[in-house]
């Protein structure tokens, strides 16, 4: 079931019942693409019905479910071109207003806001187009088997049909009682037909999808406006993130390290004073502060530990996480590709990520063994969890899942979650970066 | 006793140097980069080396590897390598090549004049010197996992306290009971965690630590 992909350069011979298997599938494949052409143009007549009542002020009312409805049937159309013939088909649509619906001028601004949008244009092109375009070709192959099997019917059954009134010709072939020892020749044609049919399958799949990619996918224009969205919405969220962050280190050094400080000057100036009096009780003033001292210099590092962990700023991700791995209560094993230094902030955000993930097993999988794997390639570094616990991991119900997607969101990152019940439970994280400096983690000490 | 000295701060390096100095340190060098410290190491030959990790030029872990590439050049080379940060992935690095002769501790401890040269000189001894937080994070972490999970309280304190490069003796004080009842101890621990027993305290908390982090 690998889709039209697989047939185009099979560098190594394919057995030729996969072959056949393969051809069957996409001309079943095609065939059900029809069917979503119905669908498709059930949606255009209640898009147009809508709009044609917009005269009367029904249609204010009518036309966004309308439009909705038309949207849900391409957007289905957007997966399976994905499921089955490999191409991707991003939605253009432009995100719905934020405040809705309440008395005319809403109900008015919504319609307008479901007419104004060029993606609806299009879809309603598409779904009044598909039928005879894209559609059509997809139903070919099954058509043309279908009309090779009639071919079959009609050399056994000529006699009985022609005279029930069936076409006597079929195709380029006439079969009239007179040349009645030729009607093998319908077989024939059937069968030419039958097997051009099952072989131009996958072709005819590919070409439908490409046809379905020009008329789904969004323009440039769209595309561009969905990027700044996307922008918009991450660099909102970055500025709330570190924004809360400086605000938890704030407090952080508040309560602890500078409260610690006011009171070792507190201890000290006591001890001066007493230095000369009871020099035992100022003696052990000191010593107080140096605690003091000293448990201030221990959250200072646990603070700065939690703002930029101090291996991944002297090694870089790779060994960073191979300390977080040590640190760990579970027992980590990390692989990594030699990957050097990266920049800063994706460094410190794909560690921060692996470090929530790892938190997370610990706290929830209910197992003690994690692999972690660290790959980069084509410009993507992809880091991959592993753990053999539980499951029923996802980013809906969990917070720290939640969090690492918009984390990563920021840069262009994802996250993908495979959490059945029962386990295992696999995160795969992948953030876009430009390959690094040549610089690996333990080359540093020769300058 | 000949020392180096290893410090990009001005105001710590002077007060290390004095301090130093005060318990009869000789100072041969106390140079405040990466470059100059493998120099100073391999041309030098120090009784023992006193070394920040970070330092110029780049600011990150220069010290650690100008004193693990001095290492492999002027092999079981004493070096007290000194971090803001105590790292179990440095340590490890720090005690690989099984040579001894090695610490890593905290700034912080230098706090503690007595104790800070009191390890300074048993690393110079030959000893293996890791700071009590690294022994902690270890202990913690590998309470549920391992075959440290078979260890006593008691025995995981005798543990901790030898890999502090501690001399048995020192334990039995630390810990009020008799020498004796300390190599009870450790040759038990080493049963535990499937080790021949030896008599020399190096060696032994080196095979230790190279297990626990192994």
């Amino acid at each position: 079931m690998s889709g039209p992909t697989a047939t185009s350069t099979p560098p190594v011979p394919v057995p030729w019942r996969d072959r056949i298997g393969e051809r069957l599938t996409a001309m079943g494949r095609g065939a059900a693409l029809y069917l979503v052409t119905f669908e498709a143009v059930a949606a255009f007549i209640a898009v147009v019905f809508a709009v044609t009542l917009l005269g009367i002020g029904v249609g204010v009312l009518l036309v966004p479910p309308a439009v909705i409805a038309l949207r849900r049937v391409a957007d289905r159309r957007r997966r399976l071109a994905r499921a089955w013939q490999g191409i991707e088909v991003p939605s253009p649509y432009r995100p719905e207003p934020a405040e809705l619906r309440d008395g005319v001028a809403g109900r008015v601004r919504y319609c307008l806001w479901a007419l104004t949008d060029p993606a609806t244009w299009r879809d309603l092109l598409w779904s009044f187009s598909d039928p005879f375009v894209g559609g059509a070709l997809a139903l070919i192959p099954l058509a043309l088997v279908l009309e090779g099997i009639y071919g079959f019917v009609l050399t056994a059954l000529w006699g009985p049909l022609t005279r029930a009134g069936f076409d006597d010709w079929y195709l380029f072939v006439h079969v009239t009682p007179a040349n009645a020892s030729f009607a093998w020749a319908t077989s024939v044609v059937g069968a030419v037909l039958i097997v051009t049919g099952i072989g131009c399958a996958p072709a005819l799949l590919r070409a439908n999808g490409r046809w379905t990619r020009k008329m789904l996918a969004p323009t440039a224009a769209a595309a561009m406006a969905r990027r700044v969205q996307h922008l918009t919405e991450t660099r909102a969220d970055a500025v709330d993130t570190s924004a809360a962050e400086l605000r938890r280190i704030e407090r952080d050094l508040h309560d602890g390290a500078q409260s610690r400080l006011v009171a070792m000057g507190m201890t000290l100036n006591a001890a001066a004073r007493l230095l000369e009096r009871d020099p035992d009780a100022a003696r052990s003033l000191l010593l107080e502060a140096r605690d003091s001292s000293a448990r201030a210099l221990t959250e200072l590092r646990d603070l700065v530990r939690g703002i930029h962990p101090p291996v991944l700023a002297d090694r870089g991700l790779v060994d960073a996480v191979r300390a977080l791995a040590l640190d760990s209560a579970l027992a980590v094993e990390v692989t990594a590709d030699p990957i050097g230094r990266l920049e800063a902030p994706i460094e410190a955000a794909a560690y921060f990520a692996i470090a929530e993930v790892l938190t997370n097993a610990a706290k929830h999988a209910r197992t003690e063994r994690v692999r972690v794997e660290i790959r980069h390639g084509d410009g993507v570094l992809r880091l991959t969890v592993t753990d053999d616990g539980v499951g029923g991991a996802s980013a809906s119900a969990g917070t720290g899942l939640r969090g690492i997607e918009r984390r990563l969101a920021t840069f262009d990152g994802t996250v993908a979650v495979s959490s059945p019940l029962g386990g295992p439970t696999v995160v795969i994280m992948e953030l876009p970066c430009a390959s690094s400096l040549p610089r690996t983690s333990t080359s540093s000490g020769t300058a | 006793m000949r020392v180096i000295l290893a410090e990009d701060l001005y105001l710590l390096r002077d007060g290390m140097t004095r301090m130093l100095q005060a318990y009869d340190f000789d100072i041969v060098a106390a140079v405040d980069n990466g470059p100059d410290l493998l120099e100073a190491l391999v041309r030098e030959k120090p009784d023992v080396a006193v070394v920040d990790v970070r330092m110029p030029p780049t600011f990150t872990d220069e010290g650690l590897q100008a004193a693990l590439q001095a290492r492999r050049t002027v092999p079981g080379l004493p070096v007290l390598v000194l971090s803001q940060y105590v790292e179990q992935l440095y340590a490890r690095e720090l005690l690989a090549d099984g040579k001894g002769a090695v610490g890593y501790l905290l700034k912080d401890r230098v706090f503690d004049s007595d104790q800070f040269i009191d390890a300074v000189r048993r690393v110079a001894g030959g000893a293996t010197v890791v700071d009590p937080e690294v022994i902690a994070k270890l202990l913690t972490h590998n309470e549920r996992k391992g075959p440290l999970s078979e260890l006593t309280p008691r025995e995981r304190e005798v543990l901790s306290l030898m890999a502090e490069g501690r001399s048995n003796v020192a334990i039995a004080e630390r810990l009020f009971v008799t020498e004796r009842a300390i190599s009870k101890y450790t040759s038990n621990i080493f049963a535990k965690l499937g080790l021949p027993p030896s008599d020399d305290d190096n060696r032994r908390v080196l095979a230790v630590i190279a297990y626990l982090q192994g």
